[in-house]
């Protein structure tokens, strides 16, 4: 059965030890636990978490970078454990923010070195730069060194090399990270399009950017702390918070929204304020909208103007909160400040 | 949008191209560069020079002068295996490469051999460039006693040293920077007692075996014995010898890199090291 998948977890685990752990501190690091996941051949596959959540980690082990500690990972029908020569034969990954290459070379030497150690002959080679470098507009550069080229460029030139070797699964680890919109928005085109040129195509990307995993994927897991919280369509997973009304509220003050009131309101599921230049944009999930009406009663009585109130759709972001109780960006700042400190 | 790839190489072939592609930075790199060169040839010809300079003060055999250029050049090839073969899958994982290594379908061994091919392609220009340089302006006159010997010799000593070279660049993987740190301090020890610029029969017997351990002690002496008048009475073992020697270091060195290259990766991927130097 699990043969059959593009990518087949259950109960997957890895654990580090960590050497030179002083007296009193952890001596291991869980990074996935008990992750299960099916990815079906022509799938475009998302997941969704914060940094440290645990996904380079998995697409490590699923790339055979890494062993696991515990559980099972099939791709491509063969275990990493077991059969890592065979999964290499079928796989190719690229990451956001890499610097892989020589900067000696030019773009189209570089990319023609990677084909070789896909055993792709010279000339055939060469015919699919020049036509994948036409496709991503780095024709003009194929011949300029790779150490000259801006972040955004060199990184069109990674994803065309996960793509030159045509893999049947691939893996992109952040591949939008640290990109302009522009190079985003064309690097994500890309991606999309050649899913949709061939539908025996499976794709695992990882990402942190909620609106990328919303415009790309046709199934997400979001991932926290290494655990699998949920797994769906991105509109499946939204429909949850159909029942929920959720508005945006801007505030004008001079201090933060006391948010410890706002819980003595019935019906009011969850709050949470954000300081946005010299404003604080809120978010209310409300069971109804007539709970609306104490809300702002709370803000008047805060001495808070309200700017601006809109209703908005779910989004991703919000099943994440819903999941794990805080924004994205609130859960990265605690897991640096956690490392500050322990630095 | 593209066709799919007609046909991958798998096996030997695909070993080759591996060796090939990984081979090209380093051939192209040379070329690219060419104030590296100008460097890779002035700074050993001033080693050289204060050597033979030291020689002609103190009156020494003429055929002196000979041995320190061609240790000079040899030197290269010394420095290009530390630096270029032992070193590099340190920084092959530093800057991402390593990875993309490993999940591709090229062996690791092939990678390692286009290295060596590639290092050792443009260590001989280097090396060829001394040699030149140095028996010109310092007027060495060489004597050589069978060019095929000396060619085997060169060769079985390259393959030995290439050898040891690819070897070494799994245990640096394996102990990262504590590796290079140790590389770094073994340098100019083992410039004395390779005798890199004197005869190694001048050391203890014992300190030449101990450094006959590194291929280009042996593989020296005896290019020395072969291309210089006064070589053979300066020679450490018999010039046969040392070549059955050599390719027994030859077949040891290899032989270890491909089991410890294997062991080393699957230890590599257990522990999280072969992407992640911090745990």
């Amino acid at each position: 059965m699990k043969d059959k998948f593009s990518v087949y977890t259950e109960k997957l685990g890895r654990v580090y030890k960590i050497r030179d752990a002083k007296k009193g501190d952890a001596k291991q690091l869980t990074a996935l636990e008990d992750v299960n996941l099916v990815i079906k051949s022509g799938e475009l596959f998302g997941l969704l978490g914060p940094n440290g959540a645990g996904k380079t980690t998995l697409i490590k082990i699923l790339t055979t970078l890494l062993s696991p500690t515990s559980g099972l990972a099939v791709v491509a029908g063969h275990d990493v454990s077991k059969e890592p020569e065979q999964v290499r034969t079928c796989i190719n990954m690229v990451s956001g923010g890499e610097s892989s290459g020589y900067g000696l070379l030019t773009v189209r030497e570089n990319l023609w070195m990677f084909a070789q150690f896909y055993g792709i002959s010279t000339k055939e080679a060469n015919d699919r730069i020049k036509k994948l470098l036409e496709i991503v507009g780095l024709s003009d550069r194929a011949n300029m060194r790779s150490s000259d080229l801006s972040t955004g460029l060199r990184q069109k030139m990674n994803i065309v090399r996960g793509f030159l070797t045509d893999p049947e699964i691939l893996f992109l680890d952040e591949p939008t990270l640290g990109l302009d919109v522009g190079a985003s928005r064309d690097v994500r085109n890309f991606v999309r399009s050649w899913m949709d040129d061939d539908p025996t195509r499976t794709l695992l990307l990882t990402t942190h950017y909620m609106a990328e995993a919303e415009e790309l994927c046709d199934r997400v897991a979001i991932i926290n702390k290494g655990r699998v919280l949920a797994c769906d369509t991105p509109e499946h997973l939204k429909k949850d918070f159909q029942k929920e009304a959720i508005f945006s509220i801007d505030v004008e003050c001079d201090h933060l929204v006391d948010l410890e009131r706002f819980t003595a309101i019935a019906g009011l599921n969850k709050v949470l304020a954000v300081p946005v230049n010299g404003t604080t944009s809120v978010e209310v999930f409300l069971e109804a909208e007539d709970v609306l009406a104490g809300v702002i009663t709370e803000l008047t009585e805060q001495n808070a103007r309200i700017a601006s109130l809109q209703k908005r759709q779910p989004t991703l972001e919000d099943v994440f909160v819903q999941l794990v109780g805080k924004r994205m960006e609130e859960v990265e700042k605690v897991e640096n400040d956690d490392a500050s400190a322990s630095n | 949008m593209l066709p799919p790839v007609t046909k991958n190489a798998t096996g030997w072939k695909l070993f080759w191209l591996t060796a090939f592609g990984r081979a090209y930075p380093r051939l192209v790199g040379q070329q690219r560069e060419k104030s590296w060169l100008f460097f890779d040839v002035f700074f050993p010809m001033i080693s050289v020079a204060s050597y033979v300079f030291v020689y002609r003060a103190i009156q020494a055999p003429e055929d002196y002068i000979g041995f320190v250029v061609v240790g000079g050049a040899m030197t290269a090839f010394w420095m290009n295996v530390l630096w270029n073969m032992s070193s590099q899958l340190y920084w092959e994982k530093q800057t991402g490469n390593l990875a993309l290594y490993i999940v591709s379908p090229a062996p690791m061994s092939a990678i390692l051999m286009g290295m060596s091919l590639g290092g050792l392609a443009a260590t001989t220009i280097r090396a060829v460039s001394v040699i030149l340089l140095g028996s010109l302006i310092f007027q060495v006159s060489y004597a050589v006693v069978s060019f095929w010997m000396l060619l085997a010799i060169f060769l079985v000593c390259m393959v030995a040293l290439y050898g040891m070279g690819m070897m070494t660049s799994s245990l640096f993987l394996l102990f990262n920077r504590e590796a290079w740190h140790i590389a770094n301090l073994a340098q100019e020890p083992i410039f004395l007692v390779s005798g890199f610029y004197f005869p190694v029969k001048s050391l203890n017997f014992w300190v030449a075996v101990g450094a006959s351990i590194i291929p280009l002690t042996l593989g020296l002496d005896a290019m020395r014995q072969l291309v210089f008048s006064t070589g053979a009475s300066l020679g450490f073992l018999n010039v046969r010898l040392e070549l059955y020697i050599l390719i027994g270091l030859a077949v040891v060195f290899l032989t270890a890199a491909r089991y410890l290259l294997a062991y080393i990766e699957k230890l590599a991927v257990r522990e999280g090291r072969l992407t992640e130097g911090r745990r």
